[in-house]
């Protein structure tokens, strides 16, 4: 374990180093000199001294392995820089807006899992029934809509006609309600149908009948032995589907104008705030190393065979 | 005819049915985005200020939106923009992928090893991240967002195509070939790329609808078509402060994305289906 744990470690490091290199590349080429974009927020006319003295300031005259290098101390150190727009540390705002996201991100998956466990469960415990029809074609359905258009229509639906729900901003758990809702309905939908087919593969294993001939209720088939041999698959597509999620996350933030990272990054995206973006990449390259180990020890929990294996191995 | 209703066969009628249904409604959009070449009436750019928020009438069949353009002009050229450039996408990421594929299942050794590096490396990394990254280093716009899909996407195919490889090449008649002293491109055209270009169409039908989703959702968060261009993710957010007095404005595109990854993503199933492919391809 621990030796997968390092390599996977390497894996995403080495990429995190490449994808640093090539966007430190990009910045120094991109059109435009960032000494300007910098001296141009104030919105001041500046003279020719003040560009150089800026650029001896900020290390632009140097050879560009050499600024790559200094770049990388600095970010060993947490220090990613300073906003090209606001001046403030690349790593205050992000941590800033991070729980804000974390919040949305935790409130999405609770709306996926009251979604998709009930409607999961009884769409293969009664296979083929009313109800499976129906989650079939929600399912159907939620894969074709646009998060962002099923999210202009709760906040029309509830914010503007119902007048029920906050549909902007960040204030209060209830402002939390419609961002989380959108986002944890666009998701469902994949995990309802996941988790049918992986219950109803569960169902048909050995360890269920031998359960049953132990005389166990049904309930305690279900919930002790069927769901936990099922969930497995669900995870490894969770951990895949990660990026589709974060992705969610920045359309939905922007959506409700809600104060995350997602809208953060996006907004420096316009404003070609480069320090921001790089920030952003190495917080997330950090937070999907962290989903990815903990989708890997989740298994060792769920399934009592892999313990078993190791420990045969040694 | 008469075998098709044994009662071993009705799935396979279901499926065809359904095959069928997806096909005409490929053929109804192609058509309605060629129609848009020719014949159209309106100008989908002009601002007609007089003419803004009109309701439906025989002039505008769908009305005009907040700066007097005609809807269903604008909503016929978008599907264009969005399935034009996800196609664009996509077909450059297969003209990139399978050949990436084909020689590093072939050829293994160290070509393969590098290639399987730097495809851990895209997985170990969500796409969509990537994609918002490049965008961001590029600057928005349309053409850079094909770019990251297609940086993003081409490493699914060639992965696809390399497994595919590596068992077919094990079989009789690659090593016959290879006996027969046919060079490695020859064998790589001619008998591994037909037994791999099945499995990869069917993922990219099911692709497709998420590429289209994923261009809209950029354009419409303002980082892929920009605002004058009509793409339908970018119509959204231009009406946007415009729903509560006419929701139409919010409908429509709404409901032709909607309607249009349904159709892809039906066509990939029933592809996928038809050619018998196995799970392996639907993550």
């Amino acid at each position: 374990m621990g030796r997968i744990l390092i390599r996977k470690f390497l894996e995403t490091f080495g990429f995190v180093l490449f994808i640093t290199f090539i966007s430190f590349l990009f910045i120094r080429m991109a059109p435009g000199d960032p000494v300007l974009t910098i001296l141009n927020v104030d919105e001041l006319s500046v003279s020719q001294e003040q560009v150089e003295a800026l650029r001896e300031e900020m290390g632009f005259n140097q050879p560009l392995l050499v600024q790559y290098g200094q770049w990388l101390l600095d970010f060993v150190r947490l220090d990613f820089g300073q906003s090209y727009v606001t001046g403030q540390p690349v790593m205050k705002m992000i941590m800033g807006g991070l729980p804000a996201t974390l919040e949305l991100t935790g409130g999405a998956l609770v709306i996926m899992l009251l979604i998709a466990l009930p409607l999961g469960s009884l769409s293969a415990l009664y296979r083929n029934s009313w109800i499976d029809q129906v989650s079939r074609l929600l399912s159907i359905i939620g894969a074709a809509i646009p998060s962002f258009w099923l999210g202009l229509i709760l906040i029309d639906l509830f914010g503007v006609r119902l007048g029920w729900l906050p549909t902007m901003g960040r204030d209060g758990w209830i402002s939390l309600l419609l961002p989380s809702l959108t986002l944890g309905l666009a998701i469902s939908s994949v995990y309802v149908r996941l988790l049918r087919s992986s219950l109803l593969d569960s169902m048909g294993q050995e360890f269920v009948r031998a359960a049953r001939a132990r005389g166990y209720s049904e309930a305690r088939i279900f919930w002790v032995h069927a769901l936990r041999h099922s969930l497995p698959p669900v995870i490894t597509v969770f951990g895949v589907s990660l990026g589709s999620l974060i992705g969610g996350v920045v359309v939905v933030e922007v959506l409700f104008a809600y104060p995350g990272i997602g809208k953060l990054v996006v907004d420096s995206i316009r404003q070609r705030d480069y320090p921001l973006i790089q920030g952003y990449i190495l917080v997330m390259a950090a937070l999907v190393f962290v989903v990815n180990t903990l989708v890997d020890l989740s298994y060792r929990y769920l399934n009592p065979e892999m313990k078993l294996k190791e420990r045969k191995a040694g | 005819m008469r075998e098709l209703s044994t009662p071993a066969i009705p799935k396979r009628s279901k499926h065809s049915w359904q095959g069928i249904i997806a096909f005409l409604f490929v053929l109804i959009t192609v058509m309605a985005s060629i129609y848009a070449f020719g014949w159209l009436k309106y100008d989908p750019n002009t601002t007609d200020l007089g003419d803004r928020l009109q309701e439906i009438s025989m002039l505008h069949p769908l009305g005009t939106d907040h700066l007097g353009r005609d809807v269903l002009t604008r909503l016929l050229l978008g599907g264009q923009q969005t399935l034009g450039y996800s196609l664009l996408a996509l077909g450059a990421a297969l003209l990139i992928g399978i050949p990436f594929g084909l020689i590093s299942g072939y050829s293994r050794g160290w070509i393969d090893r590098i290639f399987m590096r730097i495809a851990d490396g895209f997985l170990s990394f969500p796409d969509t991240i990537v994609a918002i990254v490049l965008s961001g280093l590029l600057g928005a716009g349309i053409g850079n967002l094909v770019l990251a899909i297609v940086i993003v996407k081409w490493v699914n195919y060639a992965r696809l195509v390399r497994s595919t490889v590596l068992s077919e090449a094990q079989k009789d008649y690659v090593q016959i070939a290879r006996t027969n002293g046919l060079s490695p491109a020859r064998i790589m055209r001619r008998h591994l790329l037909p037994h791999v270009i099945g499995h990869v169409l069917v993922l990219a039908s099911l692709d497709l609808g998420k590429i289209i989703l994923l261009i809209s959702a950029f354009s419409y968060i303002g980082l892929g078509a920009q605002p004058p261009t009509p793409e339908w993710g970018a119509m959204l957010n231009d009406s946007r402060p415009y729903f509560q007095s006419r929701p139409e404005l919010m409908i429509y595109p709404g409901l032709a994305i909607v309607s249009v990854v349904l159709l892809a993503n039906m066509l990939g199933d029933y592809l996928r289906d038809r050619f018998d492919v196995k799970r392996e391809v639907q993550s």
